[in-house]
């Protein structure tokens, strides 16, 4: 036996809602079925199906009329409440100690820092520091691909921090893009007050 | 200013030292409330003096009234504009009324800037950061309100951000040493307003789809398909434009798509600035963040990543 919905003549979020009163109702496996005359409840309750985690099927009957067919295996239960990371800057510290990331071809550990320093920029939880030493350094100066990314976590609060030694020994000084210099005391201690330290 | 890229108001040069911006916008009620009603419309006839860099100045009356509607609840609604024209500094000389089956509320808004200083939605250049100034959803949220689907403090965080005027956003934006374009988000949602941005200036806008400040309920909501037809519509509009990320969340492309009553304003500086902005914009608009960055043009005018 199916289960069948008629929201024809419904705007959203009609649809919708008759749906999910309709699949909390539901006591055994069984399909439910929700006829609607816009493709935008289609897409909706597309996106309900997938929320409760269901399969779901949606075929076009005729002029402004569609079926969508819910394939419900056992009762749902009311989607968790979804728990947002504070968008806040944890107690993290990321420590850059070269421009490559891990060990192997040139070329490829650029592109992989790159890439981290990218996705780093992209965590819900920004890291609290960014340490840059040695051939790190090059990453926060003049040329660097990620300069964009360090200046939108900078933007943010994220504190940047770059070894003025590490600078000085390269001739990078005058060309520092971003953050700030540092030294190697104010290194030691961001390292050791830090909860967690990501090292690439 | 044109009509090629789509600004927010019509700006008239009256001397070299000041120009007027008018502008007008009314609709149908967004909350049931008379007095949020009142106080929502006319923040967001407001907002787009705002938009342009401007203030405003003297404001009109629309309202549509079907002859049903009880004299307190017209009473509360225009009570509602009064307040937010107030709070703005802006005088209501009067207006115009008719009957109408439905409902309708807005104001037509005069407001002044120097022809200098007025703000233009296009003029983003690469390097520059995107900063929104209200969280997003609110298209989502007044769709799950009409089936009662909000607890208390969902519905009260949307419609005091949809009643709260732009005008503290936009004194911190006019403090900026440099602002390349500004524009505030309304119907075509964030997508359809970057989207014009990012045409209008020639360059790509890449917006980073976790960054995005979002209404209390919002995202939730927009999982579970509570999406209003709007939204379909800005998104098939930018299709064409549009490239999307893998990783990113289906609700938050909705949710980038949704439309906007009373949004935020989004503007475009160089990065170095976008510090110093959400700093002063924190204060008041708490819910402010660096949403996107502007990019040299690509194939496609906006990325979601």
């Amino acid at each position: 036996m199916s289960v069948v919905v008629d929201a024809l003549g419904k705007q959203c979020p009609i649809p919708v809602v008759m749906a999910k009163k309709a699949l909390a109702e539901l006591q055994t496996p069984d399909t439910l079925e929700i006829l609607v005359d816009n493709e935008a409840a289609v897409q909706n309750l597309s996106k309900l199906a997938a929320s409760c985690q269901l399969p779901v099927r949606a075929e076009k009957t005729g002029e402004k009329r569609f079926s969508v067919t819910m394939e419900v295996s056992a009762p749902v239960r009311p989607a968790e409440e979804t728990v947002c990371a504070p968008d806040a800057r944890g107690d993290l510290v990321v420590a850059v100690g070269s421009n490559c990331m891990g060990n192997g071809e040139e070329t490829l550990g650029k592109a992989l820092m790159k890439g981290f320093l990218y996705a780093v920029s992209q965590l819900p939880a920004l890291p609290k520091t960014i340490l840059f030493y040695n051939s790190g350094a090059y990453l926060t100066c003049a040329g660097s691909d990620s300069l964009e990314d360090l200046k939108f976590m900078e933007a943010q609060g994220v504190e940047i921090r770059t070894c003025g030694t590490c600078l000085d020994f390269y001739k990078l000084k005058e060309t520092l893009a971003v953050g700030s210099i540092t030294n190697m005391y104010a290194i030691a201690e961001t390292l050791a007050a830090a909860g967690k330290v990501i090292k690439p | 200013m044109g009509f090629d890229t789509s600004d927010d108001a019509c700006v008239y040069r009256i001397t070299d030292e000041i120009a007027a911006i008018h502008t007008v916008d009314f609709f149908t009620p967004i909350v049931d409330d008379p007095f949020w009603f009142g106080q929502i419309a006319a923040a967001n006839a407001l907002s787009d003096v705002y938009a342009m860099g401007g203030r405003p100045a003297v404001a009109m009356n629309l309202l549509c009234v079907p002859g049903c509607l009880s004299q307190e609840t017209i009473r509360k609604i225009l009570e509602g504009g009064h307040q937010k024209a107030v709070e703005a500094g802006c005088v209501i000389a009067g207006g115009h009324t008719i009957q109408d089956d439905e409902p309708k509320y807005g104001l037509c808004v005069t407001g002044y800037v120097h022809p200098d200083k007025a703000l233009r939605n296009v003029g983003a250049r690469p390097g520059d950061a995107l900063v929104l100034t209200k969280p997003l959803g609110t298209g989502v949220l007044t769709t799950a309100a009409k089936a009662d689907l909000l607890e208390p403090e969902q519905y009260d965080r949307l419609v005091r951000s949809m009643a709260r005027l732009n005008a503290h956003a936009a004194e911190a934006v006019s403090q900026c040493p440099e602002i390349h374009a500004c524009t505030d988000v309304t119907g075509f949602g964030l997508l359809g307003h970057a989207d014009e941005m990012a045409r209008g200036s020639g360059v790509t806008i890449r917006l980073y789809s976790r960054r995005l400040p979002l209404l209390p309920g919002a995202l939730e909501f927009a999982e579970m398909g509570i999406i209003p037809a709007g939204a379909y519509r800005n998104l098939d509009y930018v299709k064409p434009r549009l490239t999307v990320a893998e990783s990113v969340q289906q609700a938050r492309v909705d949710l980038i798509s949704d439309p906007q009553t009373s949004g935020g304003l989004l503007v475009a500086l160089p990065m170095e600035d976008a510090g110093a902005l959400l700093a002063a914009l924190r204060e008041r608009d708490p819910d402010s963040a660096i949403i996107g960055a502007v990019v040299a043009q690509t194939e496609h005018t906006l990325e979601i990543v």
